[in-house]
């Protein structure tokens, strides 16, 4: 099977949400002994299209260079990707809030009902993925000619970045649909890692009761342990941290090798994002609370007292 | 300018699911159901711009079982004024229901569609973009907040990175994600009125679509278990462990 990924990028790099995407499509493309392609669309993406030829496994790299696929519109991209998808027998991306917004666009336009963040390749047509917040597994067989198909990161380890030296090839599509146009982004600028790919990571919810204490409480521990810093819905919904601080079914799943979870219930939603963590803490006042079930290591008690002296200690 | 809402019924938001024992599917038998929280901020955010002069009709749609007219119901009771039910037997999948959309789309001719980022029994996040595929508009998904104005929309993206801003040309699409709004509760005579308010009954033979299934789930099972670890009693114990385990140094 040949197989087009569709790389996360921001025109100067790539992204690592590729890499694992490009690992379920070694998967993929093993059954039938094809090919592995890397789909960079982007403006004055050479930087980006140059680092995904790098990557081990990867045969070919195309390049759509054009000022409408800048800032990746679904209605431009799409389009794009659909007449690509002529040429292979599948097309995976990452499920990221990108590859989610583009990959069931390209299904629609291909007819193909597309498989969403899947957990494994269990043969050419078959995957598992999670279902209702990840408390079910399904495994389906899919019927179509052709799979689109988006990849949990999580659940695919990261192919090597080095090792490759596959030819970069120019492709063009239809360019600007003239549907849509960017207007902005407010991006959380962070010295921290990014919370999708960090080894640890601080998670604060509603009982910081305000974006200070997060300041004040978390900020410093997740330094000390050079963490991101995530949280609960309850903290975004109330305005104490940016949006995409949420980890959750409907927010960012991470397993990184700790996961701090500082005055969070553990409600299913927020169970469903985090709980495939190698190590997972809790500290909660409350010795019922769900997050307890799933933790390795609870401490009961307030954190307001507990937090400032866990970080002094280390 | 209409407003198009479809709305589905899902297995609550509070209730833990359980994998049937055969491995068929996880149990539905006497467990609450409700409308998908998402489409809930969907029909919110409709009767919101209805009531600013916006919108001119709100219009509820749900492809699913006969039930789905409770669905409905609760749609209409939040101030959506008449409700279109498509019966489907068996489960449906996204790229049937975008089809179908997109049949009523072109009888109802909305200026706006608003979707459920995504549903919470499936988690597929796709109607919403396959339906703006099929119909050729634009998309604004995991909106959090929607601003029309004559011919065009901005609708502000929740992302991986933040925030972004797109503008639209009207007619579009738009998915709605957690922080757009805060549904409002039906009050009882709200909830009395809509019963009287028309809903239409419809069979996807009615729009030409093929509803078979493109995917044939195999099996369902248990994800893997997490057991409960131990409880440390000192931030000291609490230290000791992680070294031991190798997360910090
Ligand atoms: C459709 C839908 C999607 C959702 N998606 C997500 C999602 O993606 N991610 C997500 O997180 N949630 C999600 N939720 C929300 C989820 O159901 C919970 O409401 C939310 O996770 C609760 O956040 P919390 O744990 O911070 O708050 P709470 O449940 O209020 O918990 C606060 C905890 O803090 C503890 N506490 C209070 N004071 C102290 C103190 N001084 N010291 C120590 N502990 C203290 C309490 O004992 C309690 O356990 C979703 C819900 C719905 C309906």
């Amino acid at each position: 099977m040949s197989v087009l990924v569709l790389a996360e990028h921001d025109n100067a790099s790539l992204k690592d949400a590729t890499l694992n995407a490009v690992t379920a499509a070694k998967a993929l493309a093993g059954f039938a002994g094809g090919d592995v392609h890397v789909l960079v669309a982007g403006k004055g993406a050479q930087a980006a299209a140059d680092a995904a030829a790098k990557i081990d496994g990867v045969a070919k790299v195309l390049l759509a260079d054009d000022a409408a696929y800048g800032d990746a519109l679904a209605e431009n991209v799409a389009p794009l990707i659909a007449g690509l998808l002529a040429g292979y027998d599948a097309l995976v991306a990452p499920a990221t809030s990108r590859g989610k917004n583009i990959a069931p666009r390209v299904a629609a336009l291909a007819d193909v009902a597309q498989i969403s963040e899947i957990l494994s390749v269990e043969a050419a047509d078959t995957f598992t993925r999670p279902i209702y917040a990840g408390n079910a597994i399904a495994t389906v067989k899919s019927a179509d000619a052709k799979k689109v198909i988006t990849v949990r990161g999580t659940a695919f380890p990261k192919a090597a970045a080095t090792g490759g030296s596959a030819a970069v090839e120019a492709v063009s599509g239809s360019g600007d649909a003239g549907l849509s146009s960017f207007k902005g982004a407010e991006l959380t600028v962070s010295a921290r890692p990014e919370l999708t790919g960090a080894k640890i990571i601080v998670s604060g919810g509603r009982a910081l009761g305000s974006g200070e204490a997060f300041t004040q409480y978390i900020d410093p521990l997740a330094d000390k342990l050079g963490a991101a810093v995530g949280a609960s819905r309850a903290a975004v919904d109330a305005g104490y941290v940016p949006n995409d601080y949420q980890v959750g079914q409907t927010g960012k799943i991470v397993a990184p090798e700790l996961y701090v979870a500082i005055g969070i219930s553990g409600a299913i939603q927020h169970l469903a994002g985090m709980k495939d963590s190698k190590v997972i803490v809790a500290i909660n006042k409350d010795e019922e609370a769900p997050i307890f079930q799933v933790a390795d290591y609870g401490l009961v008690g307030d954190l307001f007292t507990l937090v400032p002296e866990l970080t002094s200690k280390l | 300018m209409k407003i198009l809402v479809p709305v589905k019924r899902v297995v609550d938001a509070n209730v833990k699911v359980r994998v049937k024992p055969d491995q068929s599917g996880v149990e539905l038998a006497n467990v609450k159901m409700s409308m998908n929280p998402f489409d809930e901020i969907s029909v919110e955010e409709a009767v919101r711009l209805k009531e600013k002069g916006v919108a001119t009709e709100v219009v509820v749609v749900s492809v699913g079982p006969a039930q789905a007219q409770e669905t409905l119901r609760t749609a209409l009771a939040m101030g959506a004024d008449r409700g279109i039910l498509v019966t489907t037997d068996g489960p449906t999948e996204s790229l049937a229901v975008a089809k179908l959309l997109a049949k009523i789309v072109a009888e109802e001719a909305p200026g706006l569609v608003i979707l459920g980022k995504q549903a919470i029994d499936d988690d597929a996040n796709q109607t919403g973009q396959m339906l703006a595929a099929l119909l050729g508009w634009g998309q604004g998904t995991f909106a959090s907040k929607v601003e029309p104005t004559a011919d065009t929309v901005s609708v502000t993206r929740e992302i991986d990175g933040g925030l972004e801003t797109v503008e639209l040309k009207l007619p579009a699409v738009v998915t709605t994600d957690l922080r757009l709004n805060e549904p409002r509760y039906a009050s009882l005579p709200n909830i009395m009125k809509a019963k009287a308010k028309p809903i239409a009954n419809k069979t996807p033979a009615d729009y030409g679509v093929d509803v078979t299934p493109r995917l044939t789930t195999l099996k369902v099972t248990e994800p893997p278990k997490r057991s409960a670890g131990i409880k440390v009693k000192t931030v000291d114990e609490l230290i000791e462990k992680l070294k031991n385990s190798g997360v910090i140094a």
